[in-house]
């Protein structure tokens, strides 16, 4: 399983800087002085306060609450539909989207009112391969299992 | 500044002209423009042009290249779907700094059947996020600003329908739209799903077209307009997407919205009781619920009810604050570059009683607006007056 999985050389890649692998997969993010938080590290300056060089790391909780959602039917080629799209809240403060996994797209549609606020907690899971033969980790959000 | 009046206006059906050039699909309408001001390209001080799709290519040279290469300066203008209008308030803010006395303003794209957009990218295809890690698509990300209001108020997803059931019965009367036919709430709903909650007939289509509008200043207008009716730029708003809690993860439509509204209604000094009709940017059914609010057309929370009272509907019809008469994006069509001046055309004739907006002639218009968003995030609002 990728949740065992070490960030080396030769080692699986995360899908995007802000997923890291080690020591178990998680997210981080960035927190400036003033409060506003991002997910990318690499940015010239806040774009809330404008300050430069006030930035520190975070490391964000594996477990949020669904804020919204929507069902993708229509994609691009490749990619399996229907599936579930989300913006997840962070107890730190941060919104992140990501794919909602474990939950019947159909039944979301249904009754849209019992995603909003569901406590859900980050999966991660082999994506793709890339060109230089690395498995490439992706990240998700399911219900949480108590 | 000095005051601006649009002195003509042109405006190709929107639909497919996979046979035309984008320049030729530009020009034609620029001398629609042309020929309904009463003058030529050789009197035209300055051309501003908006296209996005290709947006490296000098489609304004290009289009001079169709109708007259009278050598005088050209900006090509790209800002996602507001492209058009900003292209617009170049020409207004070159003539209302008395730059230039004639401005000429033209929106033109050719889109093929591109559709999705957003979520794309480049480099090793195994990084690319979209549907591993969410989704950026347009559907997916108008559909969630309609979710949002859905969970703060409770929206129905019949709400959401009979903005497409409206749009479409509205695009019946305009000869210029894209689709003209219309929907029953059960056809929308019972519509193949593409981005929950938002169903086929509740995403706007893809499409090529165009539309120009000349314009001038006063004195060029007293010079020129012979006696006929005119509208004036009242307001020309453009503003960005400001930091919001959300907005980097979940693009915030509505705060640059309501920025540039409130600052639209002071420039232009009326509300929007004084609001006779509004061309809106309803790509998604969800998106045009989220504006009635955002543009003042009532309260917050309370667009479902202005829906269900008959806001947005034609007069004729027995709505009242109409919103895209001309069928809106979701039946007129949205060539991305050509919505942001052709929402305007839409004003202007109903302000003037152009012929070309006979069949759905808002009664008693004497105040416009026409309202873009263009995700990234730019809106402009224009409100025009007679």
């Amino acid at each position: 399983m990728a949740e065992q999985a070490q960030a080396t050389d030769t080692g699986p890649r995360p899908i995007v800087p802000w997923l890291k692998l080690a020591p178990k997969p998680h997210l981080e993010g960035i927190k400036c002085a003033c409060g506003a938080m991002y997910l990318d590290p690499k940015r010239v300056a806040c774009s809330k306060c404008g300050e430069a060089d006030k930035f520190k790391p975070v490391v964000l909780s594996d477990k949020g609450k669904v804020y919204v959602f929507s069902v993708v039917h229509q994609s691009y080629p490749g990619i399996k539909t229907p599936y579930v799209t989300a913006i997840v809240d962070l107890p730190e403060g941060i919104s992140v989207r990501a794919n909602l996994t474990d939950v019947d797209p159909a039944q979301a549609q249904k009754e849209p009112h019992k995603i909003f606020d569901l406590p859900v907690e980050l999966v991660t899971g082999v994506a793709a391969k890339d060109r230089e033969g690395h498995d490439v980790i992706a990240f998700s959000y399911r219900p949480t299992k108590n | 500044m000095r005051n601006v009046y649009v002195l003509g206006t042109g405006m190709i059906k929107f639909g497919r002209y996979p046979d035309k050039t984008v320049p030729q699909l530009g020009g034609e309408a620029a001398l629609l423009a042309l020929k309904d001001a009463g003058i030529s390209i050789k009197d035209v001080g300055m051309f501003a042009c908006g296209n996005l799709m290709q947006s490296n290519a000098m489609v304004g040279q290009r289009i001079l290249q169709q109708i007259g290469q009278t050598g005088i300066p050209v900006i090509n203008v790209a800002n996602a779907c507001a492209t058009g209008s900003t292209a617009f308030r170049e020409a207004y803010i070159s003539v209302a700094a008395g730059m230039y006395d004639i401005a000429m303003a033209v929106g033109v794209e050719q889109m093929g059947k591109a559709g999705l957009l957003g979520g794309a990218g480049g480099g090793d295809p195994a990084y690319l996020t979209e549907g591993k890690v969410g989704s950026g698509t347009m559907p997916a990300v108008f559909g969630q600003a309609g979710i949002e209001h859905m969970r703060k108020y409770g929206t129905k997803l019949e709400h959401f329908a009979k903005i497409s059931v409206k749009s479409h019965k509205h695009a019946t009367k305009n000869p210029f739209s894209q689709y003209r036919n219309e929907v029953s709430l059960e056809d929308v709903m019972n519509a193949r799903m593409v981005g929950y909650p938002n169903t086929l007939y509740m995403c706007c289509p893809t499409g090529d077209g165009a539309a120009a509008a000349i314009l001038v200043s006063e004195d060029k207008l007293k010079q020129l307009a012979g006696g006929r009716k005119r509208a004036k730029v009242a307001a020309s708003i453009l503003t960005s997407d400001p930091w919001t809690d959300r907005d980097l993860t979940l693009p915030d439509v509505s705060t640059l919205t309501r920025r540039a509204s409130k600052q639209a209604y002071e420039k232009a000094g009326i509300g929007p009781k004084d609001i006779a009709l509004t061309e809106l940017h309803d790509c998604f059914a969800t998106a045009e619920l989220v504006h009635y609010e955002n543009l003042g057309l009532c309260g917050d929370g309370e667009a479902g009810k202005f829906i269900d009272s008959g806001g947005g509907v034609h007069p004729s019809l027995g709505g009242h604050d109409p919103v895209n008469v001309s069928g809106g994006l979701l039946s007129k069509g949205h060539p991305l570059g050509a919505t942001g001046v052709a929402n305007i055309c839409e004003v202007v004739w109903h302000l003037t009683q152009d012929d070309r907006a006979k069949e759905r002639q808002v009664p008693n218009a004497k105040a416009g607006q026409a309202h873009v968003i263009g995700l990234g995030s730019a809106c402009t609002i224009h409100i025009l007056t007679v």
